[in-house]
């Protein structure tokens, strides 16, 4: 007596599309290995200076030999970001949620939050590394890298809070379900695709704070990735700089890449943006 | 003209709405002395043009808004408040209005959540509701993977899962394709009859109300009142043959005479 299901079992993917994509997933890898092999060529060739471009194969030595020194700044550089960006996840959910409960309060902070994402964290940095102390610049590069990260989550958390569909929301009231079980069994689950959304954005932004705060704040004490790729080019010492970027843009890949796959597993089976195409 | 006396008064009914009027704060007159009364385990339908406040009546009956004038009150409630306390109520919307993340079961599942009930404790009374609608298998499935015929009967499954004593419904087919209402139409028949409640149905279609109901509230617009009723006297259980019959005709002739009453006003 069930009308007929939507999604009928369809034939399992033809070995052809099968081939198409596996080739897919690998052509990113073959390109970057053209570039790379012609990089060297090129470099070898024209024997460009290791000043100006050093070849890959320098830059993987100069990885391994400093390996130590590298991932140490990495570790440094890693620690900032994953705090400020967990630090972002947690004070934009609490404060967009809060944020939403009240119409009154969202009127009255909004603007103050408006305002803290339009201006310039680099112009806030030097005042916060003098409240903080040159002692504890790390606490001074997490509290700037949270400022970048802080704004998306907050936002988004806000706009998934009011974007529960209202039909659901009188099914809500006719049950007379208090404030904390709409908040808890419709806004979050509602809000859940922009905040991972916000998470994402966050992910990216709380790197790129981290290396700004790096840049500004950054010390012999302190020595993260970016403040190495500064010293690095002081000292003209291009390998160096081209090693700690590889390893940055490998940590900003990976960042982004756990955040992605989070936000594919949690919406897989029931939101838009994530299910796979049908029919 | 089998027109009947407007709310004769009862001592056994479910609810009584008695002159309620509803102003709304831009001045519009949603409803003016709306009088009517619903028998226990009776199939009311309430059929008018769009804008007359049929839905309102629903939301009204529901607790989901307020009124100006007027009372509603439920003889046969035990509750202290002197209202139907606020599970003995399932509403079906014209939209399903599931939750996209959750499952069938889940989505269920919530009337009965918000009443702070476990799932384990939920279990058996979800399985019966969902075998009620046809849905057995069906658990485990996200509403976007059901086609909507099959998530309006999640969204009856919801709404009869807390065992309610008045079931309002609120052009729950309207948005369907013919042959999904017609079958549909049949299910709540049966279910109307296995799980021994009231319904209240809104509706704009003449067939769909003669088909169903025992009694038919026209209803007239601006503002909104009840303009006659009418009786289909007809035995259930119904099926598709009595779409054909004279009888059918003749009531849906009947109706439609009053409806066009009703628009002309």
């Amino acid at each position: 007596m069930a009308d007929a299901w939507t999604t009928e079992n369809q034939p399992s993917a033809q070995p052809t599309a099968d081939r198409v994509a596996l080739l897919g997933r690998f052509l990113p890898l073959v390109a970057g290995a053209g570039v790379l092999i012609a990089w060297e060529g090129i470099v070898r060739y024209f024997q460009v200076s290791k000043f100006i471009l050093p070849p890959p194969s320098l830059v993987l030595t100069t990885l391994v030999e400093q390996r130590a020194d590298l991932f140490g700044a990495l570790l440094v550089t890693a620690f900032v970001t994953l705090s400020a960006f967990f630090l972002a996840i947690a004070s934009g959910i609490v404060l967009g949620v809060l944020l939403t409960q009240n119409r009154t309060i969202e009127r009255t902070f909004w603007p103050y939050a408006v305002t803290m994402q339009v201006t310039p964290m680099i112009a806030i940095a030097p005042l916060i590394v003098i409240w903080v102390g040159l002692d504890r610049v790390w606490l001074a590069m997490l509290i700037m890298a949270w400022m970048v990260a802080f704004f998306p989550m907050l936002s988004n958390t806000a706009i998934g809070m009011k974007s529960a569909d209202h039909g659901l929301r009188n099914v809500f009231a006719l049950y007379g379900a208090s404030r904390w079980k709409r908040l808890r069994w419709l806004q979050l689950p509602a809000a859940l695709p922009f905040i991972l959304s916000g998470a994402r954005i966050s992910a990216g932004l709380s790197v790129i704070g981290s290396v700004v705060a790096e840049f500004m704040a950054g010390s012999g004490s302190a020595r993260g990735l970016a403040y190495t790729i500064v010293e690095s080019g002081s000292m003209l010492n291009i390998p160096r700089m081209f090693a700690a970027l590889v390893l940055l843009a490998a940590f900003g890949l990976s960042i982004w890449y756990v955040t992605a796959s989070l936000q594919r597993r949690l919406l897989r089976r029931w939101h838009e943006s994530e299910i796979a195409q049908e029919n | 003209m089998p027109e009947l006396a407007l709310c004769p008064p009862s001592v056994g009914s479910l609810v009584r709405l008695h002159e309620i009027d509803k102003t709304y704060a831009n001045g519009t007159v949603a409803l003016r002395r709306f009088n009517l009364e619903v028998q226990p385990n009776e199939f009311v339908s309430l059929l008018g043009p769009s804008g007359c406040g049929k839905s309102t009546v629903l939301r009204l009956v529901a607790g989901l808004g307020d009124y100006t004038q007027g009372t509603i009150d439920w003889p046969m409630a035990k509750s202290e408040r002197g209202g139907l306390v606020q599970r003995e109520v399932g509403f079906v919307f014209q939209e399903p209005n599931l939750m996209p993340w959750a499952t069938v079961f889940d989505n269920v599942f919530l009337p009965l959540r918000l009443q702070d009930k476990s799932k384990a404790e939920a279990k058996d009374r979800i399985d019966e509701v969902l075998a009620l609608v046809g849905l057995s298998g069906f658990a485990q499935a996200y509403p976007r993977e059901l086609s909507g015929g099959m998530k309006m009967r999640v969204s009856i499954a919801r709404a009869l899962v807390t065992r309610p004593k008045l079931l309002l419904m609120d052009e729950p087919f309207a948005a369907l394709d013919e042959i999904t209402r017609n079958r549909l139409s049949n299910d709540l028949l049966s279910i109307w009859a296995q799980a021994q409640c009231t319904v209240m149905f809104v509706t704009h279609s003449v067939y769909e109300s003669v088909y169903l109901s025992q009694r038919i509230a026209v209803m007239a617009a601006r503002p909104g009142r009840i303009i006659g009723e009418l009786r289909i006297d007809t035995p259930y259980p119904r099926d598709k043959q009595f779409r054909v019959t004279l009888d059918y005709a003749n009531h849906c002739r009947e109706v439609s005479a009053l409806l066009d009453r009703a628009m002309a006003l």
